[in-house]
């Protein structure tokens, strides 16, 4: 028995280490690969800069623009959604149409982003163009609303589960204080659970900014810096997967490296920042 | 994250009857078997389906694997062993015939249509208005003659040999608004077209249909015909590129593209034959 305990402690060791060295070795493979433009300096430049490949220019300063405006802006439409609808599944709604709406919700984290996206085609571009009457209706607003509905059954589904961790007593009190649901959800509920709706919010925001073919789809992929939530824009994922087909030596290519440090590095600051979270000594009651 | 795949052009049939009776130029593939990969120009791909479609149902131990990602990928691709056939909307480089050895196979002339949504009045524009529409310069569909709205403009990545060639040809190398959306595909060109009133862009004449309505340049229709006889002038080969002296299946697809037979599906799918 103790070999067979062993094993699969050693089995178990051996397969952290290794997810552990592959995620260290793709940051370090997108470094050497990416190292001619730290070699140069012209890695800080591509970071101001605009993409204008025709001039010999190769910022990428609109994209790292359009993926924080895009995740963003849907992350502001998210929350109040998630938050809502969470609330509703735990506490406000009835408990068996509550349950009814967490298992909808649970189905809806496996739906793939190019539905999403295909959906978005056909309905909500066009809602939006003619709405606004700005531009083609591939834009910030557009991708964001979808991405919004693409990251909140995450969230609801988090904070559903930190809302049920809640001790029982606590809303005992409330009741026999006479106090009303939403007054339970604002005062005792909310802050108790704050910790896991922020840890939410920010895996959300993880998620928002690694999507890519929503932002493919639906953003119209304009490379000029936008002006308004109802310009078209590109995010870095799109921006990879259009350049990803241009040829290997040329600065075109090499850039992506730095898209992907760029990414990588926001997702790597996003996860220590939950990590950090985690860590932190206060606690509600 | 493949490009190629996420373009959702994947497509296999796996047929098991064997309609042998009417075989033509499917004789070819009698007794062959084994597996043909072709990725790459996205205004092939028509002739490519078709072409697949006839085989396998000819021959089912032949399985043909299509992908889209334009001119580029299909070069590159090709070049680096992932593909037997990589195709390309646009005569490879020097520089990458020699990188790959690439040996190149033109099978049909295709033009480069400018196409608006039907229910555009604007149906004729001069090249210096085009070039300026482009660029930006023309933003408005008012000041040549349509509606008070502005132009969405959608253009192609530079992967793409459509847009090569329409910017060496249409545009003669001028600027494309920063301000312009991409699309990936000649398809997702014609259904953007076709779902935005006030868009402008470019397809392969191949694929121009009633769901989009092609624009005259200096008075010469798009057309299959005006393509024909040399009167419109945006137009290209359409290449199927082989890393090296293509060999056994892969050689045998292409005998087939050139023969009768397989001319005759380029010239249903909207292409000019070359033979």
């Amino acid at each position: 028995m103790k070999l067979i305990d062993r094993s699969i402690e050693k089995f178990f060791w051996i397969a952290a280490v290794l997810s552990l060295s592959i995620t260290v070795l793709i940051f370090g493979f997108m470094v050497i690969l990416g190292f001619p433009l730290f070699k140069g300096g012209q890695f800080f430049e591509l970071l101001s800069q605009p993409w204008l490949p025709d001039y010999g220019t190769y910022g990428i300063y609109p994209m790292i623009v359009g993926t924080l405006s895009i995740s963003l802006i849907g992350l502001v439409f998210a929350f109040p959604l998630s938050l809502g609808c969470s609330a509703f599944i735990s506490v406000l709604g009835p408990k068996r149409f509550g349950r009814v709406l967490k298992k909808i919700v649970q189905m809806m984290t496996g739906i793939p982003t190019v539905i999403y996206g295909f959906v978005g085609i056909f309905l909500l571009v066009p809602i939006i163009r003619e709405l606004f009457e700005h531009g083609s209706g591939m834009c910030i607003l557009s991708a964001s609303i979808l991405l919004a509905i693409l990251i909140s059954p995450t969230m609801i589904l988090f904070f559903s589960d930190s809302f049920d961790q809640v001790p029982k007593p606590f809303l005992d009190a409330v009741d026999a204080l006479g106090g009303n649901k939403a007054q339970k959800i604002l005062y005792v509920i909310l802050p108790y659970s704050l910790r896991g709706v922020i840890t939410g919010l920010i895996l959300a925001l993880g998620r928002a900014m690694g999507d890519t073919m929503i932002a493919l789809m639906i953003a119209g992929n304009a490379v000029a810096i936008p002006d308004s939530v109802l310009d078209s824009t590109r995010t870095l994922t799109a921006h990879i997967a259009l350049i990803i087909a241009a040829d290997f030596e040329s600065l075109e290519f090499k850039t992506l490296f730095a898209c992907g440090i760029i990414l990588y590095l926001f997702t790597t600051f996003i996860t220590l920042s939950v990590r950090s979270f985690d860590l932190m000594p206060w606690r509600r009651k | 994250m493949k490009r190629a795949s996420c373009l959702a052009w994947i497509f296999v049939f796996m047929m098991a009857g064997n309609l042998s009776a009417f075989a033509g130029n499917l004789d070819l593939f009698e007794g062959m078997k084994g597996t043909l990969r072709i990725a790459g120009g996205t205004a092939h791909i028509p002739v490519m389906k078709e072409a697949a479609k006839r085989i396998m149902t000819f021959n089912g131990d032949i399985q043909i694997i299509i992908a889209g990602g334009g001119s580029g990928v299909g070069i590159k691709q090709v070049g680096e062993g992932l593909v037997d056939i990589g195709n390309s909307g646009r005569k490879p480089t020097d520089k990458e015939i020699n990188k790959y050895q690439l040996k190149m196979f033109k099978w049909a002339i295709d033009g480069v249509g400018v196409v608006v949504n039907p229910g555009n009045k604007v149906k004729a524009l001069s090249k210096a208005q085009l070039i300026d529409i482009f660029s930006g310069k023309i933003n408005n569909w008012k000041s040549i003659g349509g509606v008070d709205k502005p132009i969405n403009v959608y253009t192609r990545d530079k992967a793409s040999g459509t847009r090569a060639v329409f910017w060496k040809k249409a545009l003669d190398k001028g600027e494309i608004t920063a301000k312009a959306n991409f699309v990936v595909s000649n398809g997702a060109m014609k259904s953007a077209i076709s779902s935005d009133p006030y868009a402008i862009g470019y397809v392969s004449v191949g694929y121009i249909d009633e769901s989009v309505a092609p624009v005259a340049l200096g008075g010469v229709v798009p057309t299959l015909e005006n393509v024909k006889q040399g009167k419109y002038q945006i137009a290209r080969g359409l290449y199927s590129n082989t890393k090296g002296e293509p060999s056994g299946l892969t050689k045998k697809f292409i005998d087939f593209i050139f023969s009768p037979e397989g001319q005759k599906i380029a010239s249903e799918k909207g292409f000019i034959p070359v033979q």
